[in-house]
């Protein structure tokens, strides 16, 4: 009997598997357990702190919480559209969607820059109460993340502009990408949490 | 009005609109259990597309879509329990 009649499925793709290298997944596993307690320890603690966790947090800005998760949500969105083009090796819209998520990142980071000198220039600060001692660590962990987040989206951007990621590899490309995603994920918790909910 | 055929798109629409919808409400200066329980909600639907769709876990080994909805579902429910104790 001939066997070659049904050759094994020319890709993978149908069985379940993660995208990107295992052990940036186990280091998002890890990033977001550090944030989790963050999280949590603001929860706890405001439980105890309501009036005063309540009145400090009617002084942030809203609208710029709003613009910065608008930025992080559109940045991924473009980030998956760059590698949705790259596998189908469409370069030219892969590096066109990159740059969407490079600039919202850098956009983020711009906004959380005026936002702290407006906090700054109001004389808040980390010492201020215990309200803004989260508001502050927190955000500000989170901007570390998004910096080296846009710093990997600019080395994919490079690289892709070189052909180095296409339909042969997108294993690099997937793993920034899956970084990039929990620096949003983290921020769609930290928003409502921190800028909002009262 | 068509959608758009890219889920990635649709679930950017989405996302878009829950997060105007939380920027509503919290300057329409809404306040309390259910107000915590919506926006808190509306995180949540953001999070869970953001992990099935944008880091592709809806395909991924089943133990890792749980261990990524876990931790959204242990944080948001820590944070309502927490809220909760607050609130009494």
């Amino acid at each position: 009997m001939d066997t070659t009649i049904n050759p094994p499925p020319a890709t993978t793709d149908a069985e379940p598997h993660l995208h990107g290298d295992l052990a940036i997944w186990f280091f998002i596993l890890a990033e977001l357990m550090a944030f989790g307690v963050f999280f949590i320890a603001y929860a706890v603690t405001r439980a105890y702190n309501v009036e005063a966790f309540n009145a400090a947090q009617a002084g942030l800005d809203r609208n710029i919480g709003a613009l910065n998760t608008i930025l992080l949500i559109t940045g991924s969105w473009g980030v998956v559209r760059s590698v949705q083009a790259a596998r189908a090796d469409r370069l030219v819209p892969a590096v066109r969607w990159m740059g969407v998520g490079l600039v919202c990142g850098l956009a983020f980071l711009v906004a959380k820059i005026f936002e702290y000198r407006a906090k700054f220039a109001a004389g808040l600060s980390m010492d201020t109460d215990t309200f803004h001692m989260f508001y502050f660590s927190l955000t500000f962990f989170h901007f570390m993340h998004v910096v080296l987040g846009v710093c990997i989206l600019g080395i994919l951007l490079l690289k892709l502009r070189r052909g180095g990621y296409g339909s042969h590899d997108v294993h690099g490309l997937e793993t920034g990408a899956a970084y990039w995603h929990m620096v949003d994920l983290a921020w769609i918790v930290l928003f409502p949490l921190v800028y909002v909910m009262h | 009005m068509t959608l758009p055929k890219n889920i990635a798109d649709r679930v950017w629409l989405v996302m878009l609109a829950a997060t105007l919808t939380t920027w509503a409400l919290g300057s329409s200066g809404a306040t309390g259990t259910w107000a915590v329980l919506v926006m808190l909600g509306l995180a949540c639907l953001k999070g869970v597309l953001v992990i099935l769709d944008f880091m592709e876990l809806r395909h991924a080994p089943l133990l890792w879509r749980i261990l990524l909805l876990g931790w959204l579902t242990l944080i948001a429910a820590l944070i309502v329990l927490f809220y909760w104790i607050g609130s009494t």
